[in-house]
């Protein structure tokens, strides 16, 4: 999001789910869509059969592949250098939109300079990519007339993730691929409130609609209306920071809602280490997640069909859901939780509803101003910005300008991952999820459709690495890193290329982010779950 | 039989579904026809989104960690401790040695407050989630 929001001004998908049924053209880049967000997968699929063409960057074979019109398997990491051979080549033939680039960009010379580095020659070397293949790539998205580019965590989970992001923008700006319906950069959020966490002020840098703490006239508003002396105006910790704090004592207590890092989080030996050295761990949750096991005190909450509130999907829409049945035992709604905590703490919270929070957040939330439930309660939601009650929300962004007024080309040079494969940790370890499950399991594997379906942990590895290695289909492996190891069982198949296995982290018997490298991005602070050197061994 | 519509508890997408249930059981699952997201249709997970719901392994009470072992406790002794112990650490090492993890599945209303009790209440910005990963 910091990448968008750097070239933008705004960090969040720029179209709606809807417009994906009348582009001409998708680039779909670090995002197994059928899988991940099903729904829009089959958008896709379905505009593909009515006659719009699909690029897919990615090196896996996922199923999108079969309905690609050109399927491009780069080599783990090196997006930034594939769609900068595809800019060069766009620049080079003069297929790049002059009008917009003129009119609405800033930084187009810069642009060239980078790109000019990357012929197809530099970038086949680079990426594996053939030249061939990525002049169709070019020719394809700079023909299409309304092209839509979307992407998700292949993009954002590298060292560097921002860099990624921000080459993404640069093409669609040089296309003039933004501003109208059907087109733009859409990041396809992983969890259903994702954004609304972001746009709610999660963060350690903004209060809620990314109001910046350590802006005066911002923190002097948040003063008077929570009727406190004063708030902190320096930014805080993000979680890669926190856990790094806990580890050296600085941190102290840590409070969890909702989340299960020691299963989502890299470097699992670490994390463990960095939640034992804290004094205090409060664990807020529905279940008896692998982090609450380790809390002092461990406060059960009410699950989604148990409570009032609202929910901001991956398009900024803002949707209502009901209370359907009551918490079981004396579980309670994570905001009544809060409001007695915080009451015992000495800051008194007396909130009705849901409904009267959202009051509070539209009066000090511009882009959710006239977000309010009468209005949600007769539609199917509104998508932010949505400034006042009258306003019919914001269904597409930076129509006629930027959230920031001109977008700035930010052009990036090619880093390769983090934590190449050697001699000794020979394979390129890539992670993500897999259709029947969901993050760290704590839901989908007590759903027993879903765990019939997808038991156990499984590694995608190429029959030929296989064959080499004496490997067979279903047999046990052990995999280790430089961090340590699991043992689970291979899954022979094509859809991985040589020299690159995957697997998933939703299994506790078999958590993979024992091995991931918790080296991060500088800026977003994004781990490298997409790639990181491991070895392989047939149990015996 | 009740009525009551949701939004998909998994991923960003955003699907609306009505929760069918006949008194304090949810019993199934009917895609809104008319939501603009998701038309009707859902997928695997989303037209199972009702079981894990009463799965027996929900967490019913508030839990203390006392010698070594998680023991059921109530509210009130729960909140107390939480309460207690956080402002303690305040006092002894600064609101900067709290940390708060708010949460990509829970309410914009919760994620506001949360946010809000971090920042107003125990007066730290180390509030994140976990949008990175």
């Amino acid at each position: 999001m910091v990448g968008l929001a750097a070239t933008f001004g705004s960090g969040a998908m720029t179209n709606s789910i809807n417009d994906f049924d009348d582009a001409d053209m998708f680039l779909v880049i670090g995002s197994n869509t059928t899988s991940q967000h099903p729904l829009i997968g089959s958008r896709i699929i379905n505009a593909v059969k009515r006659g719009a063409k699909l690029l897919l960057i990615d090196p896996r074979e996922i199923q999108l592949a079969e309905f690609a019109d050109l399927h491009l398997r780069q080599n783990i990491g090196t997006d930034v250098a594939v769609l900068n051979g595809i800019m060069n080549i766009i620049i080079e033939e003069g297929l790049y939109d002059k009008e917009f680039v003129e009119t609405r960009t800033e930084g187009f010379d810069q642009l060239k300079e980078i790109v000019g580095k990357y012929p197809p020659r530099v970038v086949e070397k680079i990426s594996g990519v053939k030249a061939t293949d990525l002049k169709k790539a070019a020719l394809m998205y700079a023909k299409a007339k309304k092209a839509m580019l979307a992407y998700a965590m292949g993009i954002t989970q590298h060292t560097t993730g921002v860099d990624n992001v921000k080459t993404c923008a640069n093409l669609a700006m040089l296309t003039g691929n933004l501003g109208r319906p059907s087109t733009g950069v859409n990041p396809l959020r992983g969890q259903n409130n994702v954004q609304g966490a972001c746009d709610m002020g999660g963060l350690p840098n903004v209060y809620s609609g990314y109001q910046p703490v350590t802006d005066a006239a911002v923190k002097k508003k948040f003063e008077d209306a929570w009727g406190v002396a004063t708030l902190d105006d320096k930014v805080g910790l993000t979680i890669t920071d926190m856990m790094m704090a806990a580890q050296k004592g600085e941190l102290k207590a840590l409070y969890v809602m909702g989340e299960n890092p020691l299963m989502s989080d890299p470097d699992t030996s670490h994390i463990e280490q960095a939640l034992s050295n804290l004094d205090f761990l409060v664990v807020q949750d529905i279940f008896l997640s692998e982090t609450a096991a380790k809390a002092d005190v461990v406060l059960p909450a009410a699950s989604f069909a148990e409570k009032d509130g609202t929910y901001t999907n991956t398009e900024r829409r803002v949707q209502l859901s009901g209370q359907a049945v009551s918490p079981p035992g004396l579980a309670r709604p994570d905001w009544q939780i809060i409001c007695e905590l915080s009451t015992l703490a000495g800051y008194t919270m007396n909130y009705k509803s849901p409904a009267d929070i959202m009051k509070e957040i539209n009066a000090l939330t511009p882009s959710y101003a006239g977000i309010t439930y009468e209005r949600l309660e007769r539609g199917h939601g509104l998508q932010w910005p949505c400034i006042n009650e009258e306003h019919p929300g914001t269904p597409y962004l930076h129509k006629d300008k930027f959230s920031k007024g001109k977008g700035t080309f930010m052009p990036c040079e090619f880093k390769p991952v983090a934590e190449m494969p050697d001699a000794e940790y020979d394979f390129m370890l890539t992670t993500g999820r897999i259709y029947y499950h969901y993050h760290t399991g704590t839901m989908t594997r007590r759903t027993s459709i879903l765990e019939r379906e997808a038991p156990a942990a499984l590694v995608e590895i190429n029959p030929e690495d296989a064959k080499k290695l004496g490997i067979k289909n279903n047999e046990t492996v052990e995999l280790t890193s430089r961090r340590g190891s699991i043992r689970l069982k291979a899954e022979l198949t094509k859809r991985v290329p040589q020299n690159v296995i995957f697997s998933t982290f939703h299994f506790h018997e078999a958590p993979v982010n024992i091995l991931t490298n918790p080296a991060y991005d500088p800026i977003a602070k994004i781990p490298e779950y997409k790639g990181c050197a491991v070895k392989i061994r047939r149990c015996a | 039989m009740r009525r009551t519509r949701t939004v998909c508890p998994f991923c960003g997408c955003g699907c609306s579904f009505y929760l069918l249930s006949e008194g304090e059981r949810v019993t199934g699952i009917e895609p809104s026809p008319s939501n603009p997201v998701n038309k009707g249709m859902l997928c695997v997970k989303g037209w199972n989104a009702h079981e894990f719901i009463h799965s027996p392994e929900r967490l019913t009470r508030p839990l203390i960690r006392k010698h070594g072992e998680l023991v059921e406790s109530t509210w009130d002794e729960a909140l107390k401790v939480v309460a207690e112990k956080l402002l303690d650490i305040k006092k002894q090492f600064g609101p900067r040695a709290l940390g708060f993890l708010s949460s990509a599945k829970v309410t914009n209303e919760e994620n506001y407050l949360f946010m809000k009790m971090a920042r107003a209440a125990f007066g730290t910005n180390n509030v994140d989630h976990c949008a990175r990963l």
